[in-house]
């Protein structure tokens, strides 16, 4: 199979991942929806990697993952603290400072 | 038949492995980055084995001195000629250590030695239970306002593990300007963004605010720095490598043998282009420029005001680093495609930042918008793309970061019963209460103005001559223009100080310890030495604005 399609799908699910952050209110939801996007900026670099014929894309895959993982950690420290201070985890009812 | 015969029958020898060599890596070029980051593994280490009492001056001594040891290695390779003759790229292409980097992480470790200073203030607020307390939340973990809370003040914790967050900012910060492939880039980005979005949250008052600031600054943040790794994905489709002079030489054309097979991908242009937007764009989120200032003043208002000094002066230092080193080393050659659209975000990052800041009644919402417009001054000088440029931006970002760190230690000082007084109307009449604290805002109000014999005076010229000199005539008179609306405000805001009579429940001038006076007095001389003496710093800065490719 051309690994083209690969890029599309890639470029596919990066939009999805990006129209969830826009739309959903839920902060898990919304950081779910980042990750997906890592993982099809992965998708993209494996592919380039398959197509150029070194390893490079592959090894920036695994410092994504681990980047990713890093991110999870401060992220949901971030969010759970939120939650846990409003019951809420809703990205618009975070909205004491506004003009 | 012998065993080995028989293995023979479906088996043969490989080659002998070739040896791996092991990667060169020249420790004493990365050792400013080596210490700051050595430093920070052991400051959690102190938090793990030290106990709660000492914990706080052990970490303030370990993050000084490291601070201060890798100030000194960054004068100790300039001195070496690292910034001018002998730069080079070192770590295998990673790291690259010439003049805009050295020059970049001084300015990064000076700030950030003076940001740690009002991070370790524990005089400003009232003793609780007997105990000093600091800027930060006595137990990050606990709900605001609950019992545990409570239990933690009493029990007098204090969150030391700011410094070792801290210090990894820092660290991240001194390999973001550096970068020189795009991977170094992305991990050097993720470093120092994640403990400053753990950072906002830590505020001691005013908690749900910071939460606030911390969740938007971490989703928005993760968001762009998404957008910067698909792009660094398709930059290395475009290109097959990720580091900058390879990437360099497809976008010059220099590469004269392109796979057939890789005719779709590589020098395609619409993956050039498209990268490049992608990376750009998360650079320019780091650095608050419309159409991607949306978080500043949110962040800015609600992450403990020590933090926002540290992140306002800080993250931008190490954000126009990183700009410029891409777009002047890898994409030289595309500069007739990014200038233009550089003019308009610097145009809009100017006008906006000066005109909403006028109707801000917040002074660290105001301040925010005043950041955003110098984004916009910087990006001019960035447009120049001559040397000239190069060096006003290193001169602008030095000076910059030092009257923002010491205005925001200002806004520390002035308080009331809630902690920080930052609504404008409080601040009315404050140089009749306290003529000394007023007087120094007003100074730093000035150089952010960039009045005459102020650094910001001296920066705006550098920056604003660069880009007149570089062909961008009609963006200095928007530049111009909106440091005229800027002037505005903060002139309002002086007038409001010292011309109007103070409430009788103003808000009072807490006496800092030496540590906050530091600060704010190395903010005071930075500005006047550099408004009124600046040509050693001119100089240093046009010697430091080759970079090595």
């Amino acid at each position: 199979m051309n690994p083209v399609n690969y890029l599309y799908l890639a470029s596919l699910l990066f939009a999805i991942g990006a129209t969830g952050v826009l739309i959903r209110r839920n902060a898990i939801v919304v950081f779910m929806c980042i990750e997906l996007m890592l993982n099809a900026c992965n998708l993209a670099l494996v592919a380039f990697s398959r197509m150029h014929g070194n390893l490079d894309g592959q090894i920036i895959a695994f410092f994504t993952m681990v980047v990713a993982a890093a991110e999870v950690v401060v992220g949901l420290a971030i969010i759970v603290s939120l939650f846990r201070s409003r019951h809420s985890a809703s990205v618009d009812d975070a909205s004491l400072m506004k003009l | 038949m012998s065993a080995s015969a028989v293995h023979s029958l479906w088996t043969m020898a490989a080659d002998p492995i070739d040896k791996i060599d092991a990667p060169k890596i020249e420790y004493g070029q990365l050792s400013p980055m080596l210490i700051v980051i050595g430093a920070a593994v052991i400051g959690v280490l102190i938090e793990a084995f030290v106990p709660r009492k000492t914990r706080y001056h052990v970490q303030l001594f370990v993050s000084v001195v490291a601070l201060v040891a890798a100030f000194a290695a960054v004068v100790g390779l300039a001195a070496r000629g690292f910034g001018t003759t002998k730069a080079h790229i070192a770590a295998m292409g990673a790291i690259a250590v010439d003049g805009p980097a050295l020059f970049l992480q001084g300015t990064i470790l000076l700030a950030g030695l003076v940001a740690i200073f009002t991070f370790a203030e524990r005089r400003l607020d009232p003793e609780a239970h007997g105990n000093r307390v600091d800027s930060f939340a006595a137990q990050a973990g606990s709900v605001p306002g609950s019992e545990g809370e409570r239990a933690a003040t009493k029990a007098g914790f204090t969150t030391t593990e700011v410094f070792p967050l801290a210090l990894f900012a820092i660290g991240g910060m001194l390999v973001f300007p550096a970068a020189n492939d795009l991977l170094t880039l992305f991990i050097a980005l993720e470093v120092f963004s994640l403990p400053l979005y753990l950072l906002c949250a830590l505020a001691r008052r005013k908690r749900l605010m910071s939460q606030e600031a911390a969740v938007k600054y971490f989703l928005l943040g993760a968001f762009a720095s998404a957008f910067t790794l698909f792009g660094i994905a398709l930059l290395y489709g475009y290109a097959g490598s990720v580091s900058y002079a390879t990437i360099a030489n497809v976008v010059e054309g220099n590469v004269k043998t392109i796979d057939p097979a890789l005719a779709d991908t590589m020098g395609n242009d619409a993956l050039l282009l498209i990268g490049v937007a992608m990376v750009v764009m998360g650079l320019l989120f780091k650095v608050g420029a419309v159409p991607f200032h949306m978080w500043t003043p949110d962040v800015y208002q609600g992450a403990p005001t020590p933090v926002t000094g540290f992140m306002a002066a800080a993250t931008k230092v190490a954000a126009f680093g990183a700009l410029l080193r891409l777009l002047y080393v890898v994409l030289p050659g595309l500069r007739w495609d990014w200038r233009p659209v550089m003019w308009g975000v610097a145009i809009v990052t100017m006008l906006v930042g000066a005109i909403v800041a006028i109707t801000q009644t917040d002074i660290k919402r105001l301040l925010a918008y005043s950041s955003i417009a110098h984004a916009g001054f910087i990006l001019a000088g960035v447009i120049a793309t001559t040397p000239d440029g190069v060096s006003s931006v290193l001169f602008y970002l030095a000076a910059y970061s030092f009257v923002t760190i010491g205005a925001f230690a200002v806004v520390t000082l002035v308080r009331d019963a809630g902690g920080e007084a930052t609504h404008l109307s409080k601040w009315a009449g404050l140089g009749r209460r306290s003529p000394l604290v007023a007087a120094v805002f007003a100074v730093f109000l000035l150089a952010f103005a960039g009045i005459p014999l102020t650094s910001g005076f001296t920066g705006k010229f550098a920056v604003f001559k660069a880009a007149a000199d570089g062909g961008a005539g009609a963006l200095v008179v928007i530049g111009v223009l909106s440091s005229a609306i800027a002037a505005f405000f903060y002139i309002r805001v002086i007038v409001l100080m010292f011309f109007s009579e103070p409430k009788a429940d103003g808000p009072t001038v807490a006496v800092p310890s030496p540590l906050t006076m530091t600060a704010i007095g190395v903010g005071v001389a930075v500005t006047l030495v550099l408004g009124v003496a600046p040509q050693y710093f001119l100089d240093l800065a046009g010697q430091a604005g080759v970079f090595v490719r």
